[in-house]
């Protein structure tokens, strides 16, 4: 909250994104031809990146653990491969996955604030924060109030976010915009300044539970919105594309993306995570690919 | 401005840019990925195409072709001299009198098609050889080039047969013989845009390339036999500005189409004068690209980056003079000199290489001599950091600030990857500044709002402007110059009036 001294700028201006530019440019970016050894590399890192996650209703402690497993040891016969970054579960699993996880030096991240909607009073979403980082959260993945932002009442969601931080204590905030209800592009800048400026630490496209969940696109308007508050304040946020990225391939067009727009200090799982489920095991299967030059069928990598 | 530029540099900085905040070089650098040429067959020679067969010059000189990226011979062409022009005009008017004058619209239009199908399956192999002979990179032969000539002979192909739709009752006839004349920057893609329109209006053609790019030219007489088009419809002869100059003085010929310096076309204008031959000339250019303070900022960026740098800025229409509202200046210009920063420079055949390597030496020393002028002129230069291979003929990005009207490097096409950055105060100011230069070939606008859009762009004298976006090309839009940026237009339906005679 230091960092708040800055001025604000004011959240009632639009800045222009041209939809056709940023597709244009992403589009532009996929042609980057990843081979050989950054291939691997890119692998290995984007496995580093990962927040492996279980978002259900029918999540129950068994399915928490076996996740925690997966997240410690990805692949069973390769122990060289990179641990997951973090598991991503609801504040009633927290508990379990810190025990789970403890010295493996992988964080718990929980969602909060009445994930995925967020409709509910800002006591709640505060009560829900606490409890969460009392169990033990590492992370806290919080929405924003969608419904508030697009009446254009961005102040409150300015001080939501803030309140949120602060209940936060030295969890880590990411901030979920919820980018397929925002829809436009410039919506999406906004939210992304107004989080960051109400001190969040990392910003975060989707819940994965509305579609369109992450796209490329608006994972770049955001890396954008991320390098302009840098240039601006001196402080680095973190990038987290959520739902929807199920390939290496995707992957890797996203680490290329950070690369151009932000440059490699990015590179990191300090500030840059995947929140994927299934992503993991195709990074695991082209990472074992590289190495032995044969896809070997799905049954040979875990599925939890 | 100036003075704001210090504080650009006295900002923190990473290893990457003396100026930047961000570090676009370390932990994760992107390997190799060469387009593999193996099966790509050049000869160690060629001849000329004339009358559907290749031949031998008639004096026996053949010039060597270079691979700009890394200066190795890759082939050795034929030099036509004037009775090689002679043979070629004579095959051409044999094949327009007996064959291609007298067969149906759809016929013809037959025939096009054939030749934008067979550039289709063969795109890879044109895209490759494009890229060795040219120094363009393989993202860009293979994307754009080569797409957009198969596009240009399938459109014209069209018309063939629907020219009297094209000018609604008058009676449309061909004028004969073309000779075209293209040069090195887009080869193949120039070719198309020669040949199909005059092929589907019934001319037949004498055509040649430009002495540093002649291969993808003699690939297509190869396609041209393979499509079974008639003897003599189109011949290409190679050579010099000499072989040039016989076509353009030759009598038998009766349209003109030159594309390339401003200098050559006042030459072959001062050569038509007194003779009734057509013709159109695509000329020079130094594009202005006007940036407003209510642009899509990030976007602008990214559009002057394509603007200046598209072809190693070997491209007539580029948008070489950055004119941006002061407000926003510097903002741009470290916007810029990041995105700068992650352009990669290098082998052309490579699939991720951004700017390839600069055509000829001649070229590269034309460049060259305009960066030292900049810096006496008193300019501040930035080139990125990149590293560049020590062999063959290549040029970093490069910005001028600090740069006037009265510049060199603000009045004179450079012709390579170096953008003149000024700035403007009112819309007023932006548009006397845009269209204070002799040219006016294709400029850009870039801002939100879409009156100004249309207010400012309407009073750019320029033939083509771009409103935020920049270097789109499309075979149904027309395209040319005002002023000393050339006569007449080539694409679309104004492209067919160049090659027919209405009545």
């Amino acid at each position: 909250m230091e960092k708040m001294s800055q001025t604000l700028p004011d959240f009632n201006q639009t800045i222009p994104i041209d939809k056709v530019g940023i597709e244009e440019r992403v589009a532009k970016l996929n042609k980057r031809s990843i081979k050989k050894a950054s291939k691997v590399q890119a692998l290995k890192l984007a496995l580093s990146m990962v927040d492996l996650t279980t978002l259900e209703g029918m999540d129950t402690e068994g399915k928490v653990i076996q996740l925690c497993q997966k997240a410690k040891q990805p692949h069973v016969s390769h122990p060289d491969i990179p641990k997951v970054a973090a598991v991503c579960v609801y504040p009633t699993m927290v508990k379990v996955a810190k025990e789970e996880l403890k010295g493996s030096g992988i964080k718990v991240a929980s969602v909060a604030t009445a994930f995925p909607s967020g409709m509910t009073t800002l006591e709640d979403k505060l009560e829900e924060t606490q409890r969460a980082v009392d169990y033990g959260a590492d992370e806290v993945d919080m929405v924003i109030s969608r419904g508030e932002f697009l009446k254009g009442n961005y102040s409150y969601v300015f001080d939501e976010i803030a309140e949120i931080k602060e209940a936060c204590g030295n969890a880590h905030l990411k901030v979920i915009l919820e980018t397929g209800e925002l829809q436009t592009y410039e919506n999406i800048r906004k939210a992304s300044d107004i989080a960051m400026y109400a001190g969040a630490d990392f910003i975060k496209t989707s819940t994965g539970k509305i579609q369109p969940a992450a796209t490329q696109p608006v994972t770049l308007v955001m890396l954008e919105a991320i390098r302009d508050f840098y240039y601006e304040t001196d402080r680095m946020v973190g990038m987290k594309p959520a739902g929807g990225i199920r390939k290496a391939k995707q992957a890797i067009q996203y680490l290329v993306l950070v690369k151009e727009t932000l440059g490699a200090d990015w590179i990191t799982p300090k500030y840059f995570r995947f929140g994927a489920s299934s992503l993991a095991n195709d990074l695991l299967m082209q990472i074992i690919k590289q190495e032995t030059g044969v896809y070997q069928s799905a049954d040979y990598f875990s599925n939890d | 401005m100036s003075e704001k530029k210090q504080d650009i540099e006295e900002a923190p900085f990473k290893p990457s840019s003396p100026t930047s905040k961000l570090d676009f070089r370390s932990l994760w650098e992107y390997d190799d990925a060469p387009q593999s040429a193996d099966h790509v067959e050049i000869k160690d020679k060629y001849g000329l195409f004339i009358g559907g067969k290749f031949v031998e010059p008639s004096k026996g000189r053949y010039f060597k072709t270079i691979n700009p990226s890394n200066e190795e011979v890759l082939s050795e062409i034929a030099e036509a001299t004037q009775q090689d022009v002679d043979d070629a005009v004579k095959a051409a008017n044999k094949a327009y009198k007996k064959s291609w004058s007298s067969l149906s619209g759809k016929e013809r239009g037959k025939y096009i098609f054939r030749i934008a199908r067979l550039i289709q399956e063969r795109a890879r192999e044109f895209a490759i050889i494009e890229s060795m002979d040219g120094g363009k990179p393989i993202r860009e032969s293979r994307d754009v080039d080569i797409p957009l000539a198969a596009a240009h002979f399938f459109y014209y192909a069209g018309w063939a047969d629907k020219l009297e739709y094209a000018f609604p009752n008058r009676t449309v006839e061909a004028l004969g013989v073309a000779g075209q004349i293209i040069p090195w920057n887009f080869p193949l893609l120039m070719l198309a845009w020669k040949i199909a329109p005059a092929l589907a209006c019934g001319n037949t053609v004498v055509l040649k390339p430009a002495e540093t790019t002649s291969l993808t030219a003699l690939k297509f007489a190869e396609l041209c036999q393979d499509a079974g088009l008639p003897e003599g419809v189109v011949n290409i002869v190679t050579g010099a500005g000499q072989t040039g100059s016989q076509i353009v003085n030759h009598p038998d010929i009766d349209k003109i189409a030159f594309t390339g310096s401003t200098e050559v076309g006042k030459i072959i204008m001062k050569s038509l004068a007194g003779t009734d031959k057509k013709y159109t000339l695509e000329l020079g250019g130094k594009g202005p690209n006007i940036i407003f303070e209510d642009a899509p900022i990030d976007q602008a960026v990214e559009g002057i980056i394509n603007a200046i740098f598209f072809n190693q800025g070997h491209v007539c229409c580029a948008g070489s003079r950055l004119l941006v509202q002061e407000g926003i200046a510097d903002k741009i210009i470290q916007k810029l000199r990041d995105r700068m920063e992650t352009l990669i420079v290098g082998d052309p055949l490579d699939k991720n290489t951004d700017i390839g390597a600069i055509n000829s030496k001649q070229q590269y020393e034309k460049i060259n001599e305009y960066l030292e002028i900049g810096v006496e002129e008193g300019a501040d230069i930035f080139q990125s950091s990149t590293s560049i291979p020590d062999k063959g003929f290549y040029c970093k990005p490069t910005i001028f600030t600090n740069v006037g009207q009265s510049n060199r490097v603000v009045q004179e096409e450079i012709f390579g990857p170096v953008l003149t950055i000024q700035t403007f105060r009112t819309p007023e100011e932006g548009i006397e500044k845009a269209n204070n230069t002799p040219y006016g070939l294709a400029g850009g606008v870039w801002t939100d709002k879409g009156s100004k859009i249309f207010k400012v762009g309407s009073k750019i004298r320029n033939g083509v402007v771009w409103a935020n976006t920049y270097n789109q090309f499309d075979p149904t839009s027309p395209f040319g110059g005002y002023k000393e940026s050339g006569m007449g237009r080539e694409g679309g339906m104004h492209g067919l009036q160049p090659y027919v005679k209405l009545s």
